[in-house]
């Protein structure tokens, strides 16, 4: 399979080269921890014990409290508010106003976004490394009729510290996960890190399980979101900053959960979404963003394309799978009408043979099955995953372009004020000119508070980025890996079964 | 017979088994086959060029020797349906396995027929098949007088005879065994070519894969770009790699099992209709011998005085 001829001396084979490739990652992980610490000790100390965890979130909103500006813009705190389910217990402290600006860690610093707390727990992690194990098994049907839903055991096998145990499992529904992603989303998404999208709901999937009939279809459907569930939040606690976030521990952790209902796709909140969804469609039109900085368009223009080209691959690969799927269906059925032939054929050592042939068509039916199967969770559910974890990322950058548009629109406020101040100079109106001067001072505060929200959101965007893009390749080439040796093996597979065949075959005249 | 030792008869010149058909001619609307035999006195080739309705015609002066004994017996090598140069859907699926993968099966099955025909004891000896394969101008188009597969009045006796006894064990049994073989290999050979059609559906996918996965190479002096794109293209030549292996696997199974089955099938039923060319004689015989028994005693008495 090698086309050795073609590669660059160096590289022999192509499982050594991609070794090759793995020898980039260690250094680029190295040099971000490398990076200067600049925040006091008491933070990190603090961050790296788990029980403590509630009680530091108690303490240091308090802080924030105070150092809280008003929200500047009127619409984005109510959409945010619906789209969390209330707020979870952990951060209870918070009143909905400010759950816009909640950082995730306690930090004592004029930055809202504690981001070179981020820096920090790179380092942290640089102890305690990376030794998650989520698993979503055992679909189980509960209750009856339209109220019925499947709950999944979500197992987790851990050795970090950040959890009280090792090895604990909890039930959780469908409508679990997506009220874990509504809350990181609207504590995340708008300060730029990138939250892993969850599974998409499907209507008419559910409604087939829910009826109740066992048949194959819906089977595959339980198989299939089992399997996304899983990705989903190993994706999520790949993270470092999610990781910690009180919300996923609480959903890993905790036997009950309360119900997520502004999940549901017909309740209210889920309308308010929509709606919001449509606006914020509209707006993004509007916005013209003065891009100060080449980095961003260029990574933009680089989204776009890798989003072109991965939906494209994922239509490849599913009109692969359904292909894949009709050979095993019609070699099933030749080895069926193969040996009805082999039954009714006089001569034996032929009878024999068309049998014979008929059982290896039969096998080979099962391995095609396999192949497909192997086809579809590995390829084709990655690139969809990626294909949505795209629009995430887009989301980010349109979220920035937000933050941009929030201080521009302050900025020219600010003169608006500024001008009438200057005329109100000349009027001997003294109390109408204090007023204006004490809104220019509260605009300039809003315009820093714009501008330093600007600068942080990028500087989010960028280390996310680069986050994402390394985790990327990272996956593809694990899949990949995975999937040609899963090629490999059912090659080798069908050669033995048709080396056993071939004596049978000789053996007819 | 004598005919099995020698076949420098003079009945063929050429030897019936280096018939080829080499070539697959699209002539306007019109298929031409090159017909290639080699001489069986001395060195040299035959080189004729003949169309469907040429073999027809070899066909139907095959069927019209009526003189000749026994001819009925014979289980004519069969002839495949006509092909035409833009078949529709429905002649495609009556085609079979001859009609995929552009004439090659279908050349295939034509030089199969020759060599048949060429080498039976019987059929060979007919001048017809001399002119077919060494006459360098085609074979006269005229239609064969009426011959023993008189089409239309054979299906309607079909039905009604099909299903009559036998008075030989033997054929009975051959009947049946037939009747079941026939079904069968039909419909395997139908199930083996969506299998084969369903792998060339395959290695089309596997085709578009590969360049899906080009284009998400991008130049770039970023090392993560640079990996993913690497990854990419190693990727895409896997894919041109299990392109071309299915693509053989389609084509060995399409010459193999798949004309093997198409030929079989096909064979089944001039075997069929063998038997049944047999089986109307049988009740010919049993209609001929009522109508006998029941003849006037009178003329019966006069007719044996006759005879001796």
């Amino acid at each position: 399979m090698a086309d050795t001829a073609r590669d660059p001396p160096p590289e022999q084979t192509d499982f050594q080269e991609l070794e090759d490739g793995e020898d980039l990652f260690p250094e680029p992980v190295s040099t971000l921890e490398s990076e200067p610490a600049s925040l006091p000790a008491e933070d990190i100390s603090t961050n790296s014990n788990g029980p403590k965890q509630d009680s530091l979130f108690d303490d240091d909103p308090e802080d924030l409290f105070a150092e809280a500006t008003e929200e500047v813009s009127l619409d984005s705190p109510e959409r945010d508010v619906l789209l969390s389910d209330g707020p979870s217990p952990a951060i209870t402290p918070i009143t909905p106003p400010t759950s816009v600006i909640t950082p995730r860690i306690g930090h004592a610093h004029d930055d809202m976004f504690t981001h070179s707390s981020f820096d920090e727990m790179e380092e942290e992690e640089g102890g305690d490394s990376f030794d998650m194990h989520i698993s979503v098994s055992d679909p189980e049907k509960v209750g009856d009729g339209m109220n019925a839903y499947m709950a999944y055991k979500v197992s987790t096998k851990t050795s970090m510290s950040v959890f009280k145990q090792s090895d604990f499992s909890v039930k959780r529904r469908f409508s679990d996960f997506l009220g874990l992603h509504s809350k990181l989303a609207s504590k995340y998404l708008h300060i730029g890190y990138i939250v892993p999208p969850a599974p998409e709901k499907s209507i008419v999937g559910m409604t087939k399980v829910k009826v109740g009939k066992e048949d194959q279809s819906s089977n595959e459907f339980v198989e299939k979101r089992r399997s996304a569930l899983e990705r989903y939040l190993m994706r999520t606690v790949k993270h470092p900053l999610l990781l910690k976030d009180p919300d996923v521990l609480q959903f890993l952790e905790s036997s009950e959960l309360p119900r997520a209902v502004s999940t549901q796709a017909l309740s209210s909140a889920g309308l308010l979404r929509m709606v919001n969804k449509a606006a914020d469609a509209v707006n993004k039109m509007t916005i013209k963003m003065n891009e100060s900085d080449a980095w961003f368009e260029e990574k933009q223009q680089h989204f776009e394309n890798l989003d072109v080209q991965l939906r494209k691959l994922h239509a490849s690969v599913e009109s692969l799978v359904c292909h894949r799927k009709e050979l095993s269906v019609n070699t099933a059925a030749f080895a069926k009408s193969a040996a009805m032939l082999g039954n009714s054929e006089d001569h034996t050592a032929l009878s024999r043979a068309l049998s014979q042939l008929a059982e290896v068509e039969e096998k080979m039916d099962q391995l095609h099955q396999d192949q497909a199967n192997a086809d579809f969770y590995l390829f084709s559910e990655l690139l969809g995953d990626y294909v949505r974890l795209i629009t995430a990322v887009k989301g980010v950058f349109d979220h920035r372009m937000k933050t941009w548009q929030k201080w521009q629109d302050s900025q020219m406020l600010l003169q608006k004020k500024r001008e009438a101040e200057a005329k109100l100079q000349f009027t001997n109106k003294p109390d109408k000119l204090q007023q204006a001067k004490d809104d220019i001072k509260e605009l300039e505060g809003k315009v820093q508070q714009g501008e330093r929200d600007f600068e942080q959101v990028s500087k989010t965007i960028r280390k996310e980025v680069s986050r994402f893009e390394k985790d990327r390749v990272k996956d593809f080439k694990t899949i990949i890996i995975k999937y040609l040796e899963s090629l490999v093996q059912t090659q080798q597979q069908l050669i033995k079964y048709w080396d056993a065949f071939l004596p049978e075959a000789k053996a007819i005249s | 017979m004598m005919e099995e030792v020698k076949e420098v008869t003079p009945n063929l010149s050429v030897s019936c088994h280096n018939i080829n058909v080499t070539d697959v001619v699209k002539d306007g609307e019109t298929l031409t086959f090159v017909v290639v035999s080699k001489k069986l006195s001395g060195t040299g080739e035959y080189h004729v060029d003949r169309t469907y309705d040429d073999f027809e015609w070899l066909q139907q002066h095959l069927f019209a020797q009526e003189d000749e004994p026994g001819i009925q017996g014979v289980i004519f090598p069969p002839l495949p349906v006509k092909a035409h140069v833009n078949p529709s859907v429905k002649a495609i699926k009556q085609l079979g396995f001859l009609g995929i993968d552009q004439w090659e099966p279908y050349r295939v099955a034509m030089e199969t027929y020759l060599r048949q025909v060429a080498s039976h004891a019987i059929l060979s000896k007919n001048k017809a098949v001399e002119i077919f394969l060494t006459s360098s101008d085609p074979p006269g188009r005229q239609k064969a007088r009426k011959n023993i597969f008189n089409r239309l009045s054979q299906a309607m006796e079909e039905l009604r005879k099909e299903s009559h006894k036998d008075v030989d064990d033997f054929f009975q049994t051959e009947r049946d065994h037939n009747l079941t073989l026939t079904g069968y290999t039909k419909t395997a050979a139908e199930r083996f070519l969506d299998v084969v059609l369903t792998e060339q559906k395959i290695a089309v996918a596997f085709t578009h894969f590969s360049t899906a996965l080009h284009l998400c190479v991008e130049p770039g002096e970023d090392p993560d770009k640079e990996a993913f794109s690497k990854v990419c293209v190693k990727l895409s030549e896997v894919f041109d790699t299990m392109k071309t292996s299915i693509t053989s696997v389609a084509e060995n199974n399409l010459s193999t099992l798949g004309l093997g089955l198409d030929m079989d099938s096909r064979y089944q039923e001039a075997e069929k209709e063998m038997l049944f060319r047999r089986t109307c004689k049988l009740v010919e015989l049993e209609a001929a011998s009522r109508n006998a028994e029941r003849a006037k005693p009178g003329k019966k008495a006069a007719v044996a005085v006759l005879l001796c």
